[in-house]
């Protein structure tokens, strides 16, 4: 007892400047006396910069009157509305080409990791050139050789190449038939979601069934008939209500159809590209990962080298690959933050020109890294509950 | 009686016999590695499609169509175009490379004073090689010279105005020259930045650990150009009214805080992975908290995660890149300037442009990444369980 007391004692006895506790508060307080006195620098050289801009701090900004056209715009938009809609065109746009390049990337980065891996030497070879040529270029460079050494070379409107389907392809993009939804379209619709569900619905009760007898249940041509004959099924019940608009060949232009633009087109192929050899190597050293006493025990229970891949060593290796691959589509969108240097209106690239217009450089910045700063937590939480979906179940 | 019965022992090895020849030679590797299966042997002659469809193509267009030299646009363009090639030809321009090689080096900066960077080349090349090689003595004064020698020297070289330098403006400075000079110094900056954030946010003072939490995960968040433009425009605004930053400088302070938020991630990781053991040792051995971090954590720490460290550096290197978006003129940038002189527009003059920066771009980076997988393998004490 005497002994503990003396213990407890003991740091009192040492010299003030030398208690860690002390030390440590005075280095805190050093500290955010600095950090306060230097925000307090800045806040106030602002101030007086902004007054001598005669720039009006504040949202109020976003309220006015846009002025500018954007070449892409998925909801509606006109120079005539305002600040604050431009940006969410910009946004909008940033989700839609990080979305597309995020599958592109995945379906590419999967199927070139796996070829990494391959016992065929020629395919392994093709994919580590691959690879090793889009990690080491910066994705700036590829977009630029997408859209000035590609697309923009391609032939004029008048010469377009045909494409199967009706499609054409020149310097101004891909034109596509445009679907026309006529009356009674909804059905069609319905029907998708009805397939979707009721094979989700056959699903578990395949695996019910698995569990209960043992015997197993044609799950994917299953679902696969539901969710494509469903719809089609709609499709002709409703008289066929769906046309298609092709894009016509006139003297100089192509008109109607839906255009898929080369700004788009370069950003996203080069992101997918670029993103895709990332993607592989941590799908490798995901597959790598797996003990081989896992594949060796698959084959050794008579399980075909397919099956063995998706049933026993896929599930495991998602554990490894998860992590990064978040922190890759987080790459991915934030990269797309490069449409600015073709003139993609991205959110960088609108709120970059609302910037300019209006000068109000604070409130933009700010608006660009609280929506990014969004988007990035946003998909670590999403891709944080699907790790701990896939997690090791521990008895 | 013994000897009797061992006399039939043999008393050398015997050879051992060749492999039976359906497991060697040519014949048994393509078996072995291209046609093991029918699944193998589809692939196969889809792999073989692919590089006769493209090889070919890509050697003829690089080397046997390419011009090598030549005055102007008409040696890279068509009949049709206004040149002189027959029509439907297609080919690299490297004519264009080698006509604007000076520029895509140095940028513009005056044709005179072009012997002041290939000086601070030959400089870095100088102390970079002995290095990198492990055998040559003199570590600590060859890192002094390259880390701290080196940027004065190549400052006062490079911007000149003392010495009877003439003065060169940052605006004139291009192409490689900044692309590098760039990344050496974000480099040089972001590292040792990056370990103190790192070890801020290991620390046990809540002030200072939420701070560094706050800055590596707010910039981790954004991209590089919200950052760029931030420096670009918000800089300024920041800084008392008068004074102004040069452009290069402002792009330099982006790039370095971002690499740094990235570094001191990449630093934590390695921290995290030193047993506690260690630290206690070190308490226990009475040294402070520098020195327990100078002597014993860092020297593993880095150790282990020199990987991710270079991966950052490459990664930065390719980001200064970026910094043409808000008109700097690295490679890229001038590269892709010079597409807009009328002297040299053709089909061809943007590909080739790019396809050159981009195998500059490719040589810096695999080259890195090659490096510090020999340097993993050398430094590989054989601890790993």
């Amino acid at each position: 007892m005497a002994s503990q007391e003396v213990l407890r004692e003991a740091p009192s006895r040492a010299s003030l400047i030398n208690d860690p506790k002390v030390r440590s508060i005075f280095y805190q307080c050093l500290v955010v006396a600095l950090l306060v006195s230097g925000v307090w620098w800045i806040v106030h050289n602002t101030i007086v910069n902004l007054t001598n801009l005669h720039i009006a701090s504040g949202f109020g900004f976003l309220k006015g009157r846009a002025g500018f056209d954007i070449s892409d715009t998925p909801i509606a938009y006109t120079s005539d509305s305002t600040y604050g809609r431009a940006i969410i065109v910009g946004l909008i746009n940033t989700l839609i080409v990080a979305f597309v390049g995020i599958i592109t990337a995945t379906i590419i980065g999967f199927v070139v990791g796996i070829g990494r891996l391959s016992k065929n030497w020629l395919i392994q070879k093709i994919c580590t050139v691959y690879v090793e040529v889009f990690r080491n270029i910066p994705p700036l460079l590829v977009i630029f050789f997408w859209y000035s050494g590609v697309l923009a070379v391609l032939p004029t409107p008048k010469e377009s190449i045909h494409l199967p389907f009706g499609s054409f392809l020149n310097q101004r993009g891909i034109y596509f038939p445009r679907a026309i939804w006529g009356d009674g379209s909804w059905l069609i619709l319905v029907g998708l979601l009805v397939g979707i569900a009721m094979s989700w619905f056959v699903a578990q009760k395949a695996k019910q069934r698995q569990m209960a007898t043992g015997q197993q249940f044609p799950v994917f041509w299953t679902s696969l008939a539901l969710i494509v004959g469903l719809p089609l099924l709609a499709y002709v019940l409703s008289g066929f209500p769906v046309t298609f608009d092709f894009p016509k060949q006139s003297t100089f232009n192509l008109s109607g159809g839906f255009v898929v633009k080369p700004e788009f087109l370069s950003l996203y192929l080069a992101l997918s590209f670029y993103t895709a050899a990332f993607i592989s190597e941590i799908v490798r050293a995901g597959i790598r990962g797996v003990a081989k006493g896992q594949s060796e025990a698959s084959a050794a229970l008579g399980l075909r080298s397919g099956q063995a891949l998706r049933l026993v060593v896929v599930p495991q290796a998602m554990r490894i690959v998860i992590p990064p691959l978040a922190s890759q589509y987080l790459n991915l969108t934030k990269n797309s933050s490069l449409a600015i240097a073709i003139g993609y209106p991205d959110l960088t690239a609108t709120t970059g020109t609302v910037l300019n217009q209006t000068g109000q450089a604070v409130e933009c910045v700010v608006i660009m890294m609280v929506i990014y700063l969004t988007i990035s937590i946003l998909t670590s939480l999403l891709m944080n509950w699907f790790n701990a979906k896939m997690a090791l179940v521990e008895r | 009686m013994q000897e009797h019965d061992m006399s039939w022992v043999r008393t050398e090895m015997m050879l051992a016999q060749p492999a039976p020849a359906g497991v060697t030679g040519l014949g048994a590797w393509v078996r072995k590695n291209l046609i093991a299966s029918t699944g193998d042997t589809i692939m196969t002659i889809i792999g073989i499609a692919l590089v006769a469809m493209t090889l070919p193509q890509i050697i003829n267009w690089a080397f046997i169509n390419a011009v090598w030299t030549g005055p102007n646009r008409t040696v890279c363009a068509t009949v049709a175009q206004g040149g002189i090639q027959p029509d439907g030809w297609s080919g690299a321009c490297w004519a264009f490379v080698n006509a604007k090689f000076g520029q895509f080096m140095f940028g513009t900066y005056p044709i005179e004073e072009r012997w002041r960077p290939i000086l601070v080349g030959i400089l870095l090349v100088v102390l970079m090689v002995p290095m990198l090689m492990p055998s040559v003595p003199r570590k600590g004064l060859n890192a002094l010279l390259l880390i701290v020698g080196l940027p004065v020297v190549s400052f006062f070289l490079l911007v000149g105005g003392v010495f009877g330098l003439e003065h060169v403006e940052t605006a004139r400075w291009g192409g490689l020259l900044v692309t590098l000079s760039l990344s050496f110094v974000a480099i040089v900056v972001s590292l040792p930045l990056g370990i103190v954030l790192a070890l801020g946010r290991r620390s046990k003072m809540p002030v200072v650990k939420m701070l560094c939490v706050i800055f590596i995960e707010a910039v981790r968040g954004i991209p590089l150009i919200t950052v760029l433009f931030m420096a670009s425009v918000m800089l300024p605004l920041f800084l008392p009214p008068g004074v102004t930053f040069d452009k290069y400088l402002r792009a330099l302070i982006g790039v370095s805080l971002f690499a740094a938020a990235y570094m001191a991630e990449v630093v934590r990781g390695g921290l995290q992975a030193i047993p506690k053991g260690q630290y206690e040792g070190a308490d226990s051995l009475g040294l402070g908290y520098w020195q327990k971090m100078y002597f014993i954590v860092m020297p593993q720490a880095l150790k282990l995660v020199i990987p991710g460290i270079v991966n950052t550096f490459i990664g930065m290197f390719k980001d200064t890149s970026l910094v043409t978006i808000i008109s700097m003129f690295d490679l890229l940038g001038i590269v892709k300037q010079n597409f807009a002189d009328a002297n040299w527009a053709s089909a061809q003059t943007a590909k080739s442009g790019l396809i050159f920066a981009a195998f500059v771009f490719w040589l810096f980076c695999f080259g890195m990444s090659r490096y510090s997988m020999y340097t993993e393998r050398r430094l590989d004490t054989g601890h790993k369980r």
